[in-house]
């Protein structure tokens, strides 16, 4: 893991960079606005933790980057690989793109798999879609592959079936798949969810090792903050389809300034708390996309509302330190000035973190 | 009763335990296509698990999946015969009842699934899916008393009674997890068992509903068996915690020395493996990656199930020491680490 302190990017020298991205999907009910405005940039071999709960529009930002999205979606904005827009570009130029700058791995393997061709074959396609080789050099590069993931006898396991391998097993051959042409970018959606945590930490390994050998910039995307907070250099949190607040890791762990990443650490039970004191759930439920009302999203389960977050929508703006940006009316007031204590672990709401008393017989 | 035996760790008081659990085995045949389906081998899913529960205590029950930690809460509640062995409640043993007995029992013990999507009936208001087990039963007395303790029951999971003739679909996955608690809670149960109960849902949400399971274990006197894959919830709710690997209970111990102090090799990797959120404490851990996958229950190894995976037995031993773990499963007893380990090579390391 690279050093936390992260200087503000200058835009050239980034190799994704995206600009208030907006997606919507017309619907019976009336348009649902699914991401309202994303920007960020990827510089070469960083990488970027997206994280948000079910609903808060991570996916698509990402499938509307790599150009995935069904054709009634409606895509506005800015994305640019190396200098090319992917916005609106025709589909034979992205198809060359995709699996050769920037490649995607998703969540469940077994559905990115095709069940009636052997992983080797599967592999080698991915090879000769972007490189012209023979079949044999091709069969011989996906072998290559399987052994940079760690699947051991690659060369026999090759000529099996996706039904044949296990969870994590498939999800190394979606990684390989996704480095087979050295791409720049790599966007990994959930890689780990389904999966058990001894295979999940297999599978983080497997991404690292990846990167390494690639060199490729990373975007990951995940509900688990633990994830984020071993293997990303710079985070963004999302709420509602915009993002509430990005910065450093350590920025966003230890000084944060948004309620809403407050609260979702305040709520996450830790493996190393002691004392199991209560939790701190966020009170409420995520608002629905469609017909956002004026002002905050998140104000209706906030705890530090003020008038204004129901009347106009704060603007993701710097705060402190460069390159950590949060969109809260009050962010200001959220300075705490101990740094060094995961603020998981502070008071995050009002009411108090009480320990639970003892149980009686 | 059976004279308690090694297999269980120090409840939180020392009471008589609620539940005893003894030597329980569950295997399910695997049969062969074709017409005539024999039996040609057997699934080990759970293999003499013994544990006792405790009034007031959380037992938490973890381990990947297959690791028979499902099948352990379904056998408890007869849901799915044992293949043999003893699940004791109240000096009864629940896998001999049958019929009217066995529904008797079923009042004091009670289960919460983990998905709130397919548990609920679509077509039932949540008024008769809360009061369903009264009428089962035939308990709760008229109609309007039965309505009283329905509305009753939804205030005390945290839900608006007024919303009791709603669907389901109409409430979000943490209010549907609460529907489903009360229903469990409707026959007051002296026994809850927690099928992944909080894993379907969003973190922002679980925490709620951990809270309501804490709260109702104070007021109700309730014990659970908290059957879960999050060690992190599983670290905040339990009391004693039992590790599981493919059938077999590897360790079982207090929640705080199982986590400061994990002496089987399994526990150290699993733990290690849970990312933490906290950057700096992340950066410095140091990650036991296992090889491979959990090996197939229909043929599960000699010895010890975990050596084919073990780091220990990988890195550490000699082959003389090897020799033991290929040959002879090991017990889960205590061997000096204050708790029962089965591991012939249990040793104590920090990895939180």
């Amino acid at each position: 893991m690279s050093a936390a302190v992260v200087e503000p990017t200058p835009a050239t020298d980034a190799v994704l960079e995206v600009n208030d991205l907006s997606v919507s999907f017309p619907t019976d009910d009336g348009v649902v606005q699914a991401v309202r405005g994303v920007s960020y940039s990827l510089r070469p071999g960083e990488v970027l933790g997206i994280v948000g709960e079910s609903g808060s529009g991570k996916s698509v930002t990402s499938l509307a980057i790599m150009g995935l999205l069904p054709p009634t979606a409606r895509v506005s904005g800015s994305v640019r690989l190396g200098g090319q827009e992917l916005v609106g570009a025709p589909y034979e130029a992205m198809a060359k793109l995709r699996g050769r700058k920037m490649a995607m791995v998703f969540q469940d393997p077994i559905s990115s798999l095709n069940p009636v061709y052997s992983i080797g074959w599967q592999l080698a396609e991915a090879v000769r879609a972007h490189q012209d080789v023979t079949k044999k050099q091709a069969l011989d590069r996906a072998i290559d592959l399987l052994n940079t993931v760690g699947i051991p006898n690659a060369k026999e396991r090759a000529s099996n079936y996706p039904h044949e391998f296990s969870g994590g097993m498939r999800q190394r051959v979606v990684i390989a798949m996704a480095i087979a042409n050295d791409p720049e970018v790599l966007i990994a959606d959930e890689p780990t969810t389904a999966l058990d945590v001894t295979v999940q930490a297999q599978i983080l390994e497997t991404l690292d090792i990846a990167r390494e050998a690639t060199q490729a910039a990373m975007v990951l995307i995940t509900h688990d903050l633990g994830v984020v907070a071993g293997v990303a250099d710079r985070v963004l949190v999302m709420y509602a389809g915009k993002p509430v607040e990005t910065g450093a890791v350590d920025d966003i762990y230890y000084r944060s300034r948004m309620p809403y990443t407050l609260g979702l650490l305040g709520s996450i039970p830790r493996l190393d708390d002691r004392d199991g004191g209560e939790l701190h759930p966020i009170p409420g439920s995520p608002p629905s996309l469609l017909n956002l009302a004026p002002g905050c999203p998140f104000s209706p389960r906030c705890t530090y509302r003020i008038p204004v977050c129901d009347e106009q929508e704060p603007a993701l703006l710097e705060v402190e330190s460069s390159g950590h940006r949060a969109a809260c009316h009050v962010a200001d007031q959220l300075a705490h000035a101990d740094g060094d204590i995961p603020l998981s672990a502070q008071v995050t709401s009002t009411t108090p973190r009480t320990r639970r008393p003892r149980k009686q017989a | 009763m059976t004279a308690p035996i090694q297999t269980s760790a120090q409840p939180v008081e020392a009471t008589e335990p609620v539940l005893q659990v003894r030597n329980l085995v569950k295997h399910f045949p695997v049969r062969s296509t074709g017409v005539v389906r024999r039996t040609v081998g057997q699934i080990h899913a759970v293999c003499d698990v013994s544990f006792d529960v405790f009034r007031g205590e959380t037992l938490g029950i973890v381990g990947e999946s297959g690791c028979g930690k499902s099948t352990t809460g379904r056998a408890i509640l007869s849901l799915q015969p044992a293949t043999s062995g003893q699940v004791l409640f109240d000096g009864k043993d629940v896998t001999k009842l049958k019929g009217h007995d066995l529904r008797l029992v079923r009042r004091d013990m009670q289960l919460v699934f983990q998905d709130p999507y397919a548990s609920l009936n679509p077509r039932m208001t949540i008024n008769d899916i809360v009061g369903e087990p009264l009428v089962i039963h035939g308990l709760g007395g008229t109609k309007e008393r039965r309505a009283e303790k329905v509305q009753e029951l939804l205030r005390i999971v945290g839900l608006n009674p007024e919303h009791g003739n709603r669907y389901a679909h109409e409430f979000s996955g943490g209010q549907r997890q609460r529907i489903g608690i009360a229903r469990a809670l409707a026959l007051e149960p002296r026994v809850l068992v927690l099928d992944e109960p909080v894993s379907a849902l969003d973190v922002s949400i679980q925490a709620g509903v951990v809270n309501l399971l804490e709260a109702l274990q104070e007021r109700l006197g309730l014990s659970y068996i908290f059957i879960a894959h999050d060690l992190s919830v599983v670290r905040h709710i339990a009391d004693r915690v039992a590790v599981m690997y493919l059938g077999r209970i590897v360790e079982i111990a207090r929640k705080d020395a199982l986590f400061e102090r994990p002496a089987h090799p399994y526990t150290r990797a699993l733990l290690s493996a849970i990312p933490i959120p906290d950057p700096r404490k992340e950066r410095e851990r140091r990650r036991i990656v296992l090889n491979g996958d959990v090996p197939s229950p229909a043929m599960p190894p000699s010895g010890c199930r975990f050596r084919t995976r073990c780091q220990v037995f990988r890195d550490e031993l000699t082959d003389d020491q090897r020799k033991l773990c290929i040959d002879l499963v090991p017990a889960l007893e205590d061997r000096g680490q204050g708790h029962p380990v089965a591991c012939h090579y249990a040793d104590v390391e920090k990895v939180v």
